[in-house]
């Protein structure tokens, strides 16, 4: 039986000739990641094992983007452990204010992932680099401390479903829309403990931002991986960015895929998907009026460069709707410069917008736009879940960059196709 | 590996915001997290459990955030083992890692009632429902997990050789 795009990068990293779902393997790593919530817990544990090294200072990514600019003291000194052990270690890969950004959209753009690496972060969102054709995945802060040990982690080789792609989006569609309909088709667990193996022709109508979105939410079916096939886009992308030279791997023809998943892009519409779960998705026709409070665009599913241009073109010469926060997180300090540049942040201020540092601050509930009791906020983050963005009786609707701008305009959730007249 | 404690019943999805929700996650302290553990799904969770209580729950338990911090919670707050229909798997991977006892076992997971006692075998694979004498079996953890576990979890086991 022949193996998938993520049973080759795990062979290959596990020094054998092949693989089979099932099997649990001991993976080299090419990149191991933490953030300013994760990685004090790792330093905990990487105490624990006596070593005054990692595997290899090049290797090891601390990004300070959850809590930062600090929101309290138990913050600062979280951070402080991050700064202090990176320090010691002499760790070359550690972001701070002033050249942080969200960590999903900073590795990429650093260029600190190419295609065929096996990556793991203490993220869930980590399957975010799937789109450049690697093995990226979430794992908790032992895994990390024991990855920046001895440069390895242990797996359980995925079975995967394979997403056929076909079509083309229709305007005002994006990424994020796609992959909540594919959760809406197959649940919260739809994919639990597999890979996500996107290609097919309708491939080459998705840019690399659609990319990232689509893999960072995988694990929002509960998949253990996203990984899209590698093309002249990706290839672009690597080389744009620095990274390494790309190792492309391409599922064998008679790949074991235990569900094929066929998606026209073309029929993909504005997709809403209702508290409290990510599969709550829905569409327009199915929308009644649902009046809003907030509105957040921004984190590592939506705050590119590409994302914020989306929303920029639906409140050009439009004001965000009285009584609607709009609060734009551009992702990283580089998108921030680039908006400022492409005169988007002009945009998004004179509609009415607040612009913040690049931080993961609400999409987490942490701080930078809490929301009370009863309250409802459109946002173009990745979870909707209880509490997830302030008080328990709060409300998050995830949709897309376009979706949310059209809604601070209105003051509901609104279809960017009604807004832009479509 | 053996537990035995009285049941906390939950349903399908319980994500790891809800175990330990992120306006917490300024602290690591293991404690602390307890006191807020299930506090934005079952806010008498904290007063009630007692050290030894098992956790039952449905589907996809631990789906969302990898925050080890909600395993850190769970066992913090006393209890010594969760059964659920299925979990999400970096809640799997973390659980195992820092030694808080996992078991997937679909029937019992529907089954048991809240408040029953519970005794399980996790070697043998035997789950036992005390309060109405009804018995489970389940898979015992593959080899290498095992051996993780019964190093006491992934760190001591690269301290003491065992994964290289």
């Amino acid at each position: 039986m022949g193996m998938t795009m993520t049973q080759k990068i795990l062979a290959a990293h596990a020094g054998l000739g092949s693989v089979s779902a099932g099997e649990l393997i001991l993976a080299s790593l090419d990149l191991v990641l933490g953030n300013d919530i994760t990685s004090p817990v790792a330093v905990k544990e990487f105490a624990k094992l006596g070593k005054d090294s990692v595997f290899d200072k090049d290797k090891v990514v601390m990004v300070m983007d959850h809590f930062v600019p600090n929101k309290d003291i138990k913050a600062a000194e979280q951070c402080r452990v991050c700064r202090g052990f990176c320090g010691d270690m002499d760790i070359s890969h550690f972001y701070d204010v002033g050249d942080m950004g969200i960590e999903h959209a900073l590795l990429p753009e650093k260029g600190l992932v190419t295609a065929g690496d096996a990556v793991i972060g203490a993220d869930s969102h980590t399957c975010t680099y799937g789109a450049l054709g690697a093995f990226s995945t979430g794992v908790g802060s032992t895994d990390m401390a024991c990855g920046m040990a001895i440069g390895k982690a242990w797996f359980k080789v995925p079975s995967a479903m394979r997403i056929e792609l076909k079509g083309s989006l229709r305007p005002y569609v994006s990424g994020k829309d796609v992959i909540l309909h594919i959760i809406g088709e197959i649940g919260v667990d739809g994919a639990l403990y597999r890979s996500m193996e996107f290609g097919g022709e309708g491939l080459a109508s998705l840019s690399m931002a659609d990319r990232f979105c689509i893999a960072n939410m995988a694990i929002e079916a509960g998949a253990k991986n996203g990984i899209f096939e590698v093309d002249d886009l990706t290839l672009g992308y690597i080389r744009e960015h620095g990274a390494a030279e790309p190792k492309v791997y391409t599922a064998d023809p008679d790949a074991d895929y235990d569900e094929v998943l066929d998606i026209d892009l073309s029929e993909i519409e504005p997709t809403v998907a209702f508290p409290h779960l990510p599969e709550n998705a829905k569409t327009f026709g199915e929308i009644g009026e649902v009046k809003i409070d907030q509105v957040v665009i921004g984190s590592c599913t939506n705050g590119r460069l590409e994302d914020l241009q989306a929303a920029a073109e639906i409140l050009r010469g439009r004001h965000a709707a009285k009584g609607v926060r709009l609060i734009v997180i551009p992702a990283t300090q580089r998108i921030y410069l680039e908006a400022m540049e492409q005169g988007l942040l002009k945009t998004f201020i004179e509609s009415g917008a607040v612009v913040s540092t690049p931080t993961c601050g609400p999409c987490l509930g942490g701080y930078m736009g809490i929301l009370a009791e009863g309250e409802r906020a459109v946002a173009t983050t990745n979870r909707n879940f209880v509490g997830r963005m302030g008080h328990p009786g709060s409300e998050v609707y995830l949709a897309s960059p376009a979706t949310a701008a059209a809604s601070a305009v209105t003051g509901r959730i609104t279809s960017p196709w009604e807004v832009m007249e479509i | 590996m053996r537990y035995t404690g009285s049941v906390i019943k939950y349903g399908d999805n319980v994500d790891t915001d809800v175990i330990i929700p992120a306006r917490y996650l300024n602290t690591s302290v293991p404690s602390e997290l307890a006191a807020h553990c299930m506090e934005d799904l079952d806010k008498s969770f904290v007063s009630r459990v007692k050290q030894g209580d098992i956790i039952t729950a449905g589907l996809n338990f631990g789906c969302g955030s990898s925050r080890e911090h909600a395993p850190i919670a769970i066992k913090a707050s006393g209890v010594s083992l969760v059964i659920a229909k299925s979990f999400a798997r970096i809640f799997y991977r973390n659980a195992i890692n820092i030694g808080l006892a996992i078991v997937e076992c679909p029937e019992a997971a529907e089954e048991i009632a809240e408040g029953d006692t519970v005794e399980a075998d996790l070697d043998s694979g035997i789950i036992r429902d005390l309060t109405n004498g009804k018995e489970y079996r389940t898979a015992p953890f593959p080899g290498f997990v095992q051996s993780i576990i019964e190093n006491g979890g992934l760190i001591a086991s690269i301290a003491n050789g065992a994964v290289k």
